[in-house]
């Protein structure tokens, strides 16, 4: 770990105002992977902006929706009494992720910014495009049983750890953000990028920019919805696949249907014709193996990865079948639905 | 058989009974102090550079200017500017080391394996050393490397020095080749057992407390006599010079038997510069000792058609390193598990450029009986016969490697209680033919066997007028409840409270004890305790007899009992002395008495002496997304007299759980580009956590054994994970119809299609 100055500004204009005088800096908030980072030295921030004392710990209510601050720390937003009403889907999501140890510090805005966990991104010993840009990928061709079947390049194939923006892909919620010049809102579609030739960058947001909240549309999914996590033990591990869905029923056909995937992309991933072919359909098995053919048609392995592909097609049909049943997946009971 | 006491049997008030932990307290509220936290004056921390992403070449260049000149930084030492002494060619081999030539950090430019510790940092504080130590840079030329286990099988070898301590395969026995041809059942396999470290929740950590060239050492180790030895050998120093402690350990599961390198970098640093040092390693540095070697077998059983075995084939070949032939008992296992006439063994090592394999819980057992286990399931299977059935069919009523009885082997019975506790009866026997729901379920089982040895122990027992006991040895409680036996075995043996005995162990100025491991400690460090109380005894009953007018007078020491803190005759309670006017009388402060318990000659030589442990596993797995669950285990053991029901428990447990680790979970996985396990850290290596944990049930099988230590002891530490993971991997097939021979049974694995072979887990990318 290096040496680095800490400054803690009160103020959303002095924090921006602190990060753009230094390249160097990097916000801190829960600090629940930025810390590791350091202490691989992975990381190496000259200045750690402190942005706790920001007032950005509220969830407020927006147009119908829900304005999150970038502050709410996971535990807090996981167990809101409007969120576990109303977006159920996001609540499921941040639980089925870390430890509660880790979503009482872990906060929503750096949920967002948590960084891959490819086993070379974590070891300086070894070339990694995303950490070191044009020394290579050493997943391919190497351990990678976790990393990416969608939208990689050949520069990286890593995928976003996140549970909860998974959840927030399908909610289809946006992402609002101050920079020097005001502020400006993200989709949350458009938020996290592909690796392509600058697998370094994991997102659109500029360097001297910093999340204010997320928020969420009226639409909340609160009946036909599920998070399922496959991982390589019951709880306390990344995904090797996830799937938020989420359906809006009418006369057992399908109104509306949002789908995302988590652990097989550089992002949350997202696939609006997969959407698109359930809309209209009985919400029954042959629509889903369709919408998982579709979401899944530009899949490709690289070797040890290569089930993902069957376990993701098979993993979204399951979960369309609890979407659909409403009876969603259980956080707490790993028994799965 | 063996050295029966005078006295008689102790009053079994907490022998036997279930106890809490006496450090129990100290541990929970942080008063128990681990290696790196004991405090010294001007203490300096160390942090150790580990070497690049290559497993073999040699350092070219190393600059650690930049490192010296940062503020805070003490000295920087490398390969070239170490103190250069004579014993950096010592060639000493720590206690378990195994054949070959120990590795010593910062010998020379060599890189022998991925993540070798290639400098170690001095400075004022941890974090200073720890970015000191981010400026050093280094460039290496690489030479070729081979860590890929499965391309090395064609050079595999028989050992040619053989580990002291570990028995080799035993001769073949029979005409396996005729039996096998002609057997009309057999199953032939391949089963692969994933490398694995043991990750204690305690990195490694020395503080070595330099007082005008006298030593302090607090080491992470399991037994202070090995550092101590390790110091003296290696580094010249005299004996009277060097005191290890060793207080608490947190885990170690025999990552701690052989000094690691932390400890020789601390004192070699500490001596240089006369001062106090630390060196504490980091989780991902963890990874860079040693392993439990990835082992591939090959098994081939036969069988009549009634299921009685024929013929059985165990190959094996493990990883070790390019600088040490280590081994353990992976093979021999198959010899004397099962009742069969034709067996034959081979046993070899691949080297590879890793790190030195070590023993890791059920060294050898853990791999070889879950070979044979899951073999025994797959005859069972090809057979048409229960699995419980077919074990009892060829149940080993003798060692057929050695000839010899054994002392005691309550196997049959654990089948018994187990199965009962289990429900094992209601099983129906075809694959894919019980479930639930979306879940297939699955009951599988198998055997657990795990050597029981005694090891020769001195301990002291002190008695002090005020009426507190102290008992004392050199063994290490690595949180295995050894602290509370031995009080509990004391309490008993001088009929006093448990609260009045204090238990000294973990310091190398106490009575010698062995090595902390194979599950020998409890019978070892138990037995001479007894001793050294019985000891005490006898001095005590010798003074009171002596005294004028003693109830005493003209009694023997065989009539005497001890409880209540009096010396009373046995038939005749009114005839009874107050220990501690004894001591009054006699004006004595303390009374100590220090024996030595060995193991019985004619035992050791005349018998054979196991643990056993039949476990039942209930799987539950989804159908079509593979997500497996173990609901339910019954693990019913076998282990002599169990001395603290409580702790005991507790140590089955935690072997089922690293069962359940290393049938679903554990792997350390090799890139062999790098020559390196690339999932050094807990997020990534994993382990089982609560929602894998579930319904685990112990049952302790009664055994009576006097013969195999002098308190009856078995011991328990490693039993609890031989077996596991067949049983899981045999409930896993009885759920889905699928054989995954290839640990772990991770998600990707079972999702495969067809049912067979090795797979890909083993050959990753050349």
């Amino acid at each position: 770990m290096n040496r680095f100055s800490y400054v803690r500004p009160d103020a959303v204009a002095a924090a921006v105002r602190e990060r753009a005088s230094d390249p160097g800096a990097r916000f801190i908030a829960g600090g629940t992977n930025l810390l590791d980072l350091m202490k691989y030295d992975v990381e190496a921030p000259s200045r750690l902006i402190d942005i706790t004392r920001l007032p950005l710990r509220d969830i407020q209510e927006l147009d119908g929706g829900l304005r999150i601050g970038a502050l709410v720390p996971n535990s807090d937003l996981a167990y809101d009494r409007r969120i576990e009403e109303r977006y159920p889907l996001l609540a499921s999501a941040i639980l089925a992720g870390a430890s509660p140890q880790l979503r009482n510090m872990a906060t929503t805005g750096g949920n967002l910014l948590q960084r891959t966990r490819c086993v070379y991104f974590y070891d300086t010993a070894t070339p990694c495009n995303k950490r070191t840009p044009g020394s290579g990928c050493s997943a391919i061709g190497g351990i990678n049983r976790q990393h990416a079947i969608l939208g990689a390049s050949e520069h990286c194939i890593a995928t976003n750890p996140s549970d909860m923006g998974v959840a927030l892909a399908a909610l289809r919620a946006s992402v609002r953000v101050a920079g020097p010049d005001g502020e400006r809102t993200i989709p949350f579609s458009e938020f996290h990028r592909l690796p392509g030739d600058e697998p370094q960058r994991d997102n659109n947001l500029a360097a001297d920019e910093l999340i204010l909240s997320v928020d969420l549309p009226a639409e909340h999914f609160a009946i036909n919805y599920t998070y399922l996590k496959l991982r390589e033990r019951l709880s306390y591990a990344f995904a090797l696949v996830s799937v938020a869905a989420a359906l809006r029923l009418e006369d057992g056909k399908i109104a509306e249907a949002r789908l995302a995937l988590g652990g097989v992309a550089h992002k949350p991933w997202r696939d609006e014709a997969a959407e698109e072919l359930l809309r209209g359909q009985p919400a029954e098995r042959a629509s889903f193996e369709q919408a998982a053919g579709q979401i899944l048609s530009g899949a490709r392995g690289f070797g040890e990865n290569d089930f993902k592909i069957e376990l993701a097609r098979r993993a979204v049909v399951r979960a369309l079948e609890q979407a659909a049943a409403g009876t969603p997946q259980s956080q707490s009971d790993k028994r799965v639905q | 058989m063996v050295q029966t006491s005078t006295a008689p049997l102790p009053s079994r008030a907490y022998v036997g009974t279930g106890q809490r932990r006496i450090d129990g307290v100290s541990k929970v509220t942080g008063q128990a102090r681990y290696a790196a936290e004991f405090p010294a004056d001007g203490l300096l921390y160390g942090h150790v550079v580990s070497g690049g992403a290559l497993a073999n070449g040699m350092i070219e260049r190393i600059d650690a200017s930049a490192a010296e000149a940062a503020e805070g930084v003490v000295r920087v030492y490398t390969h070239e500017n170490r103190p250069r002494q004579p014993w950096f060619d010592s060639t000493y081999q720590d206690q378990v080391a195994p054949p070959g030539i120990p590795f010593r950090p910062l010998k020379d430019a060599k890189i022998v394996y991925s993540g070798q510790p290639v400098a170690l940092v001095v400075a004022r504080s941890l974090e200073v050393a720890a970015y000191a130590a981010s400026l050093i840079e280094i460039t290496y030329r690489e030479e070729p490397f081979r860590t890929d286990l499965a391309a090395e099988q064609s050079n595999a070898y028989v050992p040619p020095e053989k580990r002291a301590g570990i028995e080799p395969p035993p001769p073949d026995r029979g005409d396996v080749d005729r039996a096998l041809a002609e057997a009309p059942v057999k199953v032939e396999a391949s089963y692969f057992v994933a490398a694995e470290h043991h990750n204690p929740m305690e990195t490694h950590a020395s503080t070595v407390v330099w007082n005008d060239g006298k030593l302090t050492v607090y080491d992470k180790i399991q037994g202070v006599v090995a550092s101590k030895e390790y110091l003296t050998e290696v580094f010249g120093l005299i004996a009277d010079d060097v005191q290890v402690i060793s207080p608490f350990v947190g885990g170690a599961f025999g990552v701690g038997l052989r000094p690691q390198y932390q400890l020789f970098l601390a004192t070699m640093a500490a001596l240089d510069l006369q001062r106090s040092v630390r060196v504490t390693l980091t989780r991902d540095q963890m990874f860079t000792l040693t392993y439990r070697p990835h082992t591939i077998q090959h098994l081939a059983l036969g069988a009549d058609r009634d299921g009685r075995l024929t013929a059985i084939r165990h190959e094996a070949v493990a990883a070790t390193s390019t600088f040490e032939d280590y081994q353990e008992v992976v093979v021999n296992w198959s010899g004397l598990g099962y009742r069969c006439p034709n067996v034959a063994f081979d046993y070899k090592l691949a080297k590879l450029h890793t790190y030195t394999p070590s023993d890791m819980r059920a060294p050898g057992a853990a791999t070889g009986v879950y070979g044979l286990e899951c073999a025994m399931d797959e005859l069972a299977h090809a057979a048409g016969i229960d699995p419980l059935e077919l074990r009892l069919k060829n149940y080993a009523e003798e060692d057929a490697n050695t000839g010899n009885p054994f002392t005691s082997k309550q196997l049959r019975e654990c089948y018994r209680q187990g199965a009962e506790r289990f429900g094992w009866s209601r099983r129906s026997a075809a694959p894919r033919s019980m479930r639930e729901g979306r879940e297939l379920i699955g009951w599988g089982m198998a055997t657990g066997f795990w050597e029981a040895s005694m090891q020769q122990t001195s301990a002291r027992a002190i008695l002090s007028a005020d009426g507190r006991l102290e008992v004392a040895t050199a063994t290490a409680d690595i949180g295995t409840g050894t602290y509370t036996i031995l009080a509990q075995i004391a309490a008993d043996a001088m009929g006093v409270p448990i609260e009045q005995v204090d238990v000294k162990i973990g310091d190398s100025s106490l009575p010698a004890s062995p090595l902390e491991g194979g599950s020998w400690t409890a019978a070892s460090a138990g037995s001479a305790v007894e001793k050294a109380c019985f000891g005490l005894r006898e001095q005590l009953f010798h003074h009171a007899r002596a005294m004028e007018g003693s109830p005493l007078a003209n009694e023997v020491l065989e009539r005497i009992t001890f409880a209540g803190g009096r010396m009373a005759v046995a038939n005749d309670p009114s005839r009874s002395v107050v220990v501690a006017d004894v001591m009054a009388a006699l004006g004595l402060e303390k009374l100590a008495a220090e024996e030595t318990a060995k193991p019985d000659q004619d035992a050791q030589e005349n018998y054979s002496a196991y643990t056993h442990a039949a476990i039942f596993a209930e799987v539950r797995v989804d159908e079509e997304l593979n997500v497996v669950r173990v609901t339910r285990i019954v693990n019913a053991v076998a282990a002599g007299r169990i001395l603290n029901l409580k702790t005991a428990r507790s140590q089955i447990l935690g072997g089922v759980v690293f069962g359940i680790g290393m049938a679903l979970e554990e792997q350390s996985e090799l890139d062999h580009r790098f020559g390196r396990f690339m999932n050094h850290n807990i997020a990534e290596y994993h382990i089982p956590v609560n929602a894998d944990v579930r319904d685990i049930d112990v049952i302790f099988v009664e055994e009576h054994d006097d013969k195999v230590s002098p308190i009856g002891v078995k011991g328990l530490g490693e039993i609890g994970i031989v077996g596991t993971a067949a049983a899981i991997a045999n409930a896993i097939f009885h759920a889905t119809g699928k054989r995954v021979r290839d640990l772990p049974i991770t998600p990707d694995k079972l999702l495969r299609d067809g049912d067979d072979g090795v797979s890909s887990g083993m050959a990753r990318a050349g």
